[in-house]
């Protein structure tokens, strides 16, 4: 069951083109912990919880958490230690 | 919304009329958001059905414990408005190249993987490999009869329940049913895998034991729950 | 103004109660949020530790269960907004913890199997208000609600009654948890809507 909670980034394409204002999904984004290099389309995500979490697929560290309440959205990206974003 | 098609007892197509659609690609995804007229609001993505170019549909199906799906597959009717972004995703979207196409899905997760089908021009091979519960869970069982055999070979694995005479195959995917199906990974196919966390990891999984290159495999989780 | 969708409510219930903080609304069920993989720690590998103390203090599995336990009903309140009435636990009181431990400190941070943390004055969990529970409903607590053992703190947001804890630091300064850090309100009390930094 808890393991049908884990989706992928496709999930939250929509979210991030809101915060980024670009399509995100295939935005490769490196690991803070591991180093690994992933499209954000490859990653874990959980939307379920109080805020949305994104972690690596390869050592589960947190990548991102975004939190959305009372018209603000907090954004952390501490888990990345890059993001190539598209010119 | 414009209008509404039953496919299953549980899958509706329903039929949008965005102000301002910009387009998509086959493979995308739109949000929608529903309000409550206390404000309450709820949001989830769903895959676009439709090729570009023809009108906007989505594949929706309904889940148990839902909050939006119960609404778009039960309530919402023609004439009813609610709000739509998108289009959204770059990842899980085909790019025609000529190169042979696989297709994997598990239960309405073939919704993106009909928008690739219905956006074809006939010319490259696509391979479609399909898991539902019961032959009754099909969706788009008719057309996907009559498009066969124009490039398009369609392979029906029913998990749950077949019926007498049933010809298709009868289990879970797993790795000999994936050989038997998929193009030899030598032929370099592009690979799409949608359906649910537990079913796309077992596709996946069993490819790359395939041979397959992990890159050259795009995939799409959706849940089973909350939806 | 966001278009209103005709006919649509949610999964939301009508009922309403007086036990109700502002906001909330009634489950049946008992929802399940994650934000990440459900840990699966054998009982065996097992220990709860208090650190910060004059000395640190540490439970196996086993230990802790023969620690005076009690049981517990009552309301609980998610900052998504479901709250569920009269939920039936068994677990020891943080105040027969802390009595066991030396120290002066005014706040913790619970840690947990999986990473998450989040932060408690001491005041807010001391006097009956917070247990590790590890019964729910009779039963050994599942591992998808917070199994073997979690925090239970039930008059703040659930999101302090922290699943898979493993233990926690005692602290002189009240240090944000995950998601204190990154949004949600430092103390999260329901009974005055505390969602968000700012509420």
């Amino acid at each position: 069951m808890a393991e049908e909670r884990r989706l992928d980034g496709n999930a939250i394409g929509g979210v991030m083109i809101e915060l980024f204002g670009v399509e995100m999904t295939t935005v490769p984004g490196s690991c803070g912990n591991c180093g690994a290099h992933e499209q954000m389309a490859e990653t874990d995500v959980y939307l379920d919880a109080p805020g949305i979490v994104v972690r690596c697929r390869h050592c589960q560290n947190v990548l991102i958490r975004i939190v959305r309440g009372n018209g603000r959205t907090w954004l952390d990206l501490s888990g990345l230690s890059s993001l190539e974003l598209p010119l | 919304m414009t209008g509404a098609l039953e496919e299953t007892p549980r899958v509706r197509t329903l039929l949008l009329d965005a102000e301002g659609w910009p387009g998509h690609r086959p493979g995308q995804h739109l949000d929608v958001r529903l309000t409550a007229e206390d404000g309450y609001q709820a949001e989830r993505s769903y895959s676009i059905a439709s090729a570009p170019g023809e009108p906007l549909s989505i594949t929706v199906e309904r889940l148990e414990d839902g909050e939006v799906s119960p609404y778009l597959v039960d309530e919402a009717r023609e004439g009813d408005g609610f709000e739509v972004r998108g289009p959204i995703g770059g990842y899980f979207v085909w790019e025609d190249d000529g190169r042979p196409v696989f297709l994997v899905g598990g239960g309405s997760g073939v919704v993106p993987l009909m928008a690739m089908i219905r956006s074809s021009p006939g010319s490259t091979p696509i391979r479609l490999l399909y898991s539902s519960r019961t032959l009754e869970d099909v969706i788009y069982r008719e057309e996907l009869d009559a498009r066969a055999g124009h490039g398009l070979e369609v392979f029906h694995t029913l998990t749950r329940e077949q019926p007498s005479g049933w010809t298709g195959y009868s289990r879970r995917i797993d790795n000999d049913l994936l050989r038997e199906i998929a193009w030899p990974a030598s032929d370099d196919p592009q690979v799409f895998v949608c359906g649910s966390t537990r079913f796309v990891d077992a596709a996946a999984d069993g490819l790359v034991a395939l041979g397959y290159d992990p890159l050259s495999i795009k995939t799409e989780r959706f849940g089973a729950t909350g939806g | 103004m966001p278009q209103i969708s005709r006919g649509f409510h949610g999964r939301r219930s009508e009922a309403s109660s007086d036990r109700l903080p502002p906001g909330q609304h009634l489950v049946d069920d008992f929802p399940v949020l994650s934000a990440g993989p459900t840990p699966h720690t054998p009982l065996a590998e097992w220990t709860f530790t208090i650190e910060g103390g004059a000395e640190p203090a540490s439970w196996t599995w086993e230990e802790f269960q023969a620690l005076p336990s009690e049981e517990i009903t009552t309301d609980i309140h998610c900052v998504t907004k479901w709250s569920k009435l009269d939920t039936a636990w068994r677990g020891v009181s943080l105040d027969t913890l802390l009595a066991l431990v030396e120290h002066d400190a005014d706040y913790l941070l619970a840690f947990c199997d999986g990473g998450y943390t989040t932060n408690l004055p001491l005041e807010h969990v001391t006097d009956g208000k917070a247990w590790i529970a590890y019964d729910y409903d009779g039963e050994p607590l599942e591992p998808e609600h917070g199994g073997p053992a979690r925090m239970l703190v039930p008059h703040l947001y659930f999101w302090k009654s922290a699943k898979w804890i493993r233990g926690f630091r005692l602290q002189d300064e009240d240090e944000p948890g995950f998601w204190e850090s990154n949004g949600y309100h430092i103390l999260g009390d329901p009974w005055l809507e505390q969602r968000y930094w700012g509420d």
